[in-house]
């Protein structure tokens, strides 16, 4: 019996095999075909080095002047600096939204307050910045409100600014972060904030020790999607920073289109990877969180 | 003459409502110093909203509660003498054993070589030594109930409230944590006030019952007077198995209410409260009060005999009991088997005699 039994498995394994090869195709298809592959190609474009024209050679040379060039490791830095800046300022503006609609909404006022923060999404993001634009600029409505109720002496320019650029950026990242807090919080029973409370602790430390480290892998997971987004986004720095936004996604756009310095481009594309791998990475180490159960609550 | 005892907990006149319904409707008590104390009551009898306007998480519409003597008014729950254990304990899964423990002495900066004897002497106690670096989920049921009660116990309040804390238990280990709560009660010497539906955890645990219907307490007392001489037809109805005989009293003698049911049946039973000729009654009369026999003869000599047939056996061990139609007017009555083992070969359909003493069933007027 125990032979035959072996048989059959032996026969029915590749079979398996197949079946799973074949419902994992569409995915493994997209995940070689357009993520493997275009950076292989990338590694390989950022390593090589013209010499000649249509003539190259493998090089560091794309790097050596990531390192050599101020402009571009300033870029970066700044780029890394503020999307830090605008991921905590999301989670600290987040955190009571979500708070309010896992704990204090009920029924209705729930469902209402979460399309609230899905509606911004149903318009393009260029027009959600257009509309920034429309706001901020010098012409706009907010300078001219500052200005007839006396604050401002004559209308100024609010665009253009680093604060501008995490308005937007916060703005945008909103439900990235919302999302996972209001299921991490909603998780929470409210017994344990009562618990704490009766056993003589404040709001404080209740929030510090048991709604945080409660919520954690909700807050790891809303501060990844919102620091990934943020680190990679284009449009939101350009068109609220202008010239002086100095995104680094716009140096990589630049080298690609209009030097059409494609190694250059793959070199800085491939830089930005690392660097936000490794943000991520020293994050989950800091607060102490797990990968794998961060990303079952994203 | 009783001494007078401290108080431990006073309600005085404690109202609380949602809209139109009294969830507590004027309520005054008090529980002595170490005493056990419990509310029994079905669900949403307003035992909860009472125990949390003890607690502070719910401020009374009117009235006041004292505790140890001092008013609680605008006290809130932190800095309340008093703790709570949870009806589903709520650990923090977050911390250790220890941490949670001391979770309570953290906040009120007792330094830490002194937060650690203190831990280590009440895990001690609780008897769980040496469990400080264990999480929770590494714990069973019993021991997440200790862990809960020493959290609270650590902080010595005047008071310890009890939120139905057996009730996630399953039933053999609930029998085991009835006798270990009171164990600790009894070392501790801290006062329990304990909610419950359970009428066997109320009458096991307690000093003192108080009944609660509908925002109010029906009767407050001990376990025994509670059983044995209920005030009030719910209290009757509610705490332990009674035969209820709804009819017409047509005659009061000595305290002793002659009832006739609509369908002819005539009991007797001792009148609790003004009953008169003439009155809507109900009478409540235990299992475990009638006398149950094969032949009329065997019956305890003078006391009110009828006959019957088998309905139906209940086997249920100790608690096991008969179900017998009385023969005239077909009504049901649920009789306790003798434990003795007598009867025990009874057979459905059997005819049998039954009767029961006066004395020992209680009547109340209807209404």
């Amino acid at each position: 019996m125990a032979t035959a039994h072996l048989d059959a498995s032996a026969i029915d394994r590749p079979r398996v095999q197949l079946g799973v090869l074949l419902l994992l195709a569409p995915a493994l298809l997209w995940l070689v075909g357009l993520i493997v592959l275009p950076h292989v190609e990338l590694a390989v474009l950022s390593l090589r080095a013209r010499v000649a024209p249509r003539v190259y050679e493998w090089s560091l040379d794309q790097y050596a002047t990531f390192i050599d060039e101020p402009l571009y490791w300033h870029t970066f830095v700044r780029t890394a600096a503020m999307s830090i800046l605008a991921t905590v300022s999301t989670l600290l503006i987040a955190f009571p939204v979500a708070w309010y609609i896992a704990k204090i909404a009920r029924g209705r006022a729930k469902s209402v307050l979460f399309i609230l923060c899905l509606i911004p999404f149903w318009v393009s993001e260029t027009v959600r910045t257009l509309g920034w634009m429309i706001l901020l600029r010098e012409s706009g409505v907010l300078p001219r409100l500052l200005a007839d109720l006396g604050i401002t002496a004559a209308p100024v320019e609010l665009l253009y600014h680093d604060a501008t650029i995490l308005v937007g950026l916060v703005y945008t990242s909103m439900l990235f972060m919302v999302v996972p807090l209001v299921s991490a919080l909603e998780t929470l029973d409210d017994s344990l904030i009562e618990a704490a409370y009766d056993l003589g602790g404040n709001g404080w430390s209740i929030l510090r020790q048991i709604v945080i480290p409660h919520a954690a892998p909700g807050i790891a997971a809303g501060s990844i999607v919102v620091f990934m987004l943020t680190l990679g986004n284009y449009l939101t720095p350009t068109l609220l920073g202008g010239k002086n936004s100095l995104w680094f996604t716009e140096q990589i756009y630049t080298q690609f289109i209009t030097r059409f310095n494609w190694e250059q481009g793959a070199a800085f594309g491939f830089l930005l990877l690392i660097l936000s791998t490794a943000i991520v990475w020293v994050g989950l180490k800091v607060t102490g969180q797990r990968f794998g159960d961060v990303m079952r609550r994203a | 003459m009783q001494p007078i005892l401290k108080q431990d907990l006073e309600v005085d006149r404690v109202s609380k409502r949602y809209g139109a319904h009294a969830a507590v409707d004027t309520l005054s008590f008090a529980v002595a110093h170490g005493s056990f104390f419990s509310i029994l009551g079905p669900s949403g009898c307003g035992k909860t909203t009472l125990l949390r306007i003890v607690a502070g998480f719910l401020a009374p519409d009117d009235g006041e509660i004292r505790i140890g003597g001092r008013s609680m008014r605008d006290v809130p729950p932190n800095r309340r003498p008093v703790n709570m254990v949870f009806q589903h304990l709520a650990l923090f899964p977050m911390m250790s054993v220890g941490e949670n423990v001391g979770y309570g002495l953290t906040r009120r900066g007792v330094a830490r070589a002194e937060l650690a004897n203190r831990v280590d002497a009440m895990l001690k106690r609780v008897g769980l030594p040496g469990a400080q670096a264990k999480r929770i989920d590494q714990l069973s049921g019993g021991q997440k109930q200790r862990v809960a009660i020493a959290r609270s116990l650590v902080l010595e309040p005047t008071l310890l409230l009890l939120d139905e804390p057996l009730g996630a238990l399953d039933l053999k280990l609930r029998e085991h944590m009835k006798i270990e709560l009171k164990q600790l009660q009894a070392d501790f010497g801290t006062t329990f006030v304990y909610i419950t539906h359970d009428q066997s955890e109320a009458l096991v645990l307690s000093d003192h019952v108080a009944v609660m219907n509908a925002g109010r307490f029906e009767q407050v007392g001990t376990p025994q007077e509670l059983y044995y001489r209920p005030a009030t037809p719910f209290v009757a109805g509610f705490v332990g198995a009674n035969n209820r005989v709804a009819g017409k009293a047509i005659g009061v003698d000595a305290g002793v209410v002659a009832i006739e049911t609509a369908a002819g049946l005539r009991v007797q039973a001792r009148a609790s409260g003004p009953v008169a000729t003439g009155d809507a009654v109900e009478a409540y009369v235990r299992p475990e009060v009638v006398d149950l026999a094969r032949d009329a003869n065997e019956l305890p000599h003078g006391t009110q005999g009828f006959s019957g047939r088998v309905e139906s056996l209940l086997f249920d061990g100790a608690n096991s009991a008969v179900l017998v139609t009385e023969a005239s007017t077909r009504a049901e009555i649920r009789i306790a088997l003798p434990q003795t083992g007598r009867l025990a070969d009874l057979r459905v359909d059997e005819p049998v005699a039954f009767g029961f003493d006066a004395e020992r069933a209680v009547c109340f007027r209807s209404g």
